[in-house]
């Protein structure tokens, strides 16, 4: 699978939120898309898997172009089937069971018979260490507990590509490293995922790719490794340096 | 009381509480479930923001909610018959009953609707479900549960309106209480008697509103399952 997205733009009224980026995701990928809060990274992680509208740009999806401006409904519906979100705020379907949050997607999207949903939502919920929890309803789940939850219920449809739209920072300090370490078997196992985060040590530690985004737009983009230890940009460098002093703290 | 009065009222009980049991039920429940239906589609209509039929939606609630229900009964049972649209008392009653609260529950229904977390339908695009999936399986169950005490509340007042349906000739528990009271002329011990049994159909309602909340409220509650 790749992912290529090029010269996405997107405003919200007069604010030009999206200036032009360009990003691709190879295969095997983990990017991480870091940057100060209000410079479009979720907006982003949004236009792509369409919950907003970008005013222009393309997709390349597995060496299929889409205009994102102008796609169509049911193209839409094709693309959202070979990925997966985790939001910020889980969303899990709050009227609904652990197990069947997992199960949802596949019985009613994709017509999976009924107990090979329940198999399949089983193994994904042991994966992030939820199984003994699938009878709970989400009010009954601590905020880490809804988070591995939603990472199984994105598991469990096969995605080509998970996107993760800062799955950490609604977490209490203490819950944020169970979702962390779920993340991190994931990327361990090969799973392609695009995360838009403010977790230093999980951009330099597991992503293997780094983008850096402000004001709408690619300031640096490039290997994780060369990002953290040699970083082209002035203001890369100060960000870098902030983010140390306040771990220092 | 002397003990005429009490003979009264013990001869009128079932005199009264049958029509109640064969007339004010039924009237109540087929208009209930007839103005549940209206109202989740005039909601959705709106939720879903279909154009055109969106404004007819608008103009059918302004229209009820802007006039009397007494009215509306009149304009079907003795309005209608005078251009030639005759309908029985009992149909008539439930075609006025379940327009008119279909109108109040759509707008019930409708906050609710917009009560539900948009995440929610977020969340269901993101694996893979349409629109109509989401709406029948996440939004409407979620939006059920917060208009559901609303609900309730409306059931419990249309047991008592459907007393206005005697105007109509609908022989229900207040026609059934008038014709005892021309009979025996007791108006305070009869009236109070009919008061009382539409006091017991309303109580069973309020616990079967508290059950039905317990019940429904199933993934709010706290704690272990």
């Amino acid at each position: 699978m790749t992912l290529e997205v090029k010269a996405v733009t997107k405003r919200f009224g007069t604010l030009e939120v999206l200036k032009g980026i360009d990003l691709t995701v190879e295969q095997g990928d983990v990017v991480a898309i870091l940057g100060p809060s209000g410079s479009g990274k979720t907006t982003l992680l949004r236009c792509v898997n369409f919950l907003e509208r970008a005013d222009a740009g393309t997709l390349t999806f597995d060496g299929e172009d889409f205009d994102l401006a102008h796609i169509g409904k049911k193209d839409i519906l094709r693309l959202r089937k070979k990925t997966a979100f985790v939001f910020q705020n889980y969303n899990l379907f709050l009227n609904k069971t652990a197990l069947e949050n997992v199960t949802e997607g596949l019985v009613t999207a994709r017509r999976m018979p009924k107990e090979e949903a329940v198999a399949k939502a089983e193994r994904a919920l042991d994966r992030v260490g939820m199984l003994d929890r699938k009878n709970h309803y989400p009010s009954q789940l601590s905020g880490g507990q809804q988070q591995r939850v939603a990472i199984a219920r994105a598991l469990a449809t096969d995605p080509e590509i998970i996107y993760f739209d800062e799955p950490t920072s609604a977490l209490d300090p203490e819950l944020i490293g169970e979702v962390l370490s779920v993340m991190r078997a994931l990327a361990e196992e090969g799973m392609t995922m695009l995360v838009v985060t403010h977790e230093m040590n999980f951009a330099r530690n597991v992503s293997t790719k780094v983008i850096f985004m402000e004001d709408g737009v690619v300031l640096e983009s490039g290997p994780a490794r060369e990002f953290f230890e040699a970083p082209r940009e002035e203001r890369v460098k100060a960000f870098l340096r902030n983010i140390e002093r306040k771990e220092e703290k | 009381m002397d003990s005429r009065v009490v003979t009264i009222l013990i001869e009128s009980f079932p005199k009264i509480l049958i029509p109640g049991l064969v007339r004010t039920i039924p009237l109540t429940a087929i208009s209930f479930s007839l103005a549940m239906v209206i109202a989740v589609a005039v909601a959705l209509i709106q939720f879903a923001g279909i154009r055109g039929l969106r404004q007819l939606c608008r103009l059918y609630i302004w229209v009820i909610r802007g006039t009397p229900l007494l009215v509306q009964l009149f304009v079907v049972f003795f309005g209608l018959p005078h251009v030639g649209v005759v309908i029985d008392p009992f149909p008539a009653a439930v075609a006025v009953f379940s327009v008119n609260e279909g109108a109040y529950a759509a707008e019930i229904i409708r906050a609710a609707l917009e009560s539900v977390p948009a995440g929610q339908m977020e969340a269901g695009y993101c694996v893979g479900m349409s629109y109509l999936q989401i709406i029948r399986r996440v939004v409407l169950p979620q939006a059920m549960r917060t208009a559901f005490p609303s609900l309730a509340n409306s059931l419990i007042a249309m047991v008592k309106d459907t007393s206005l349906a005697s105007v109509v000739t609908v022989a229900e528990m207040m026609m059934a209480t008038k014709q005892l009271n021309a009979l025996y002329y007791e108006p305070l011990a009869l009236y109070l008697e009919t008061a009382f049994i539409y006091l017991m159909f309303c109580t069973v309602l309020t616990r079967l509103q508290s059950w039905g909340e317990k019940k429904l409220s199933a993934y709010e509650r706290k704690g272990a399952v």
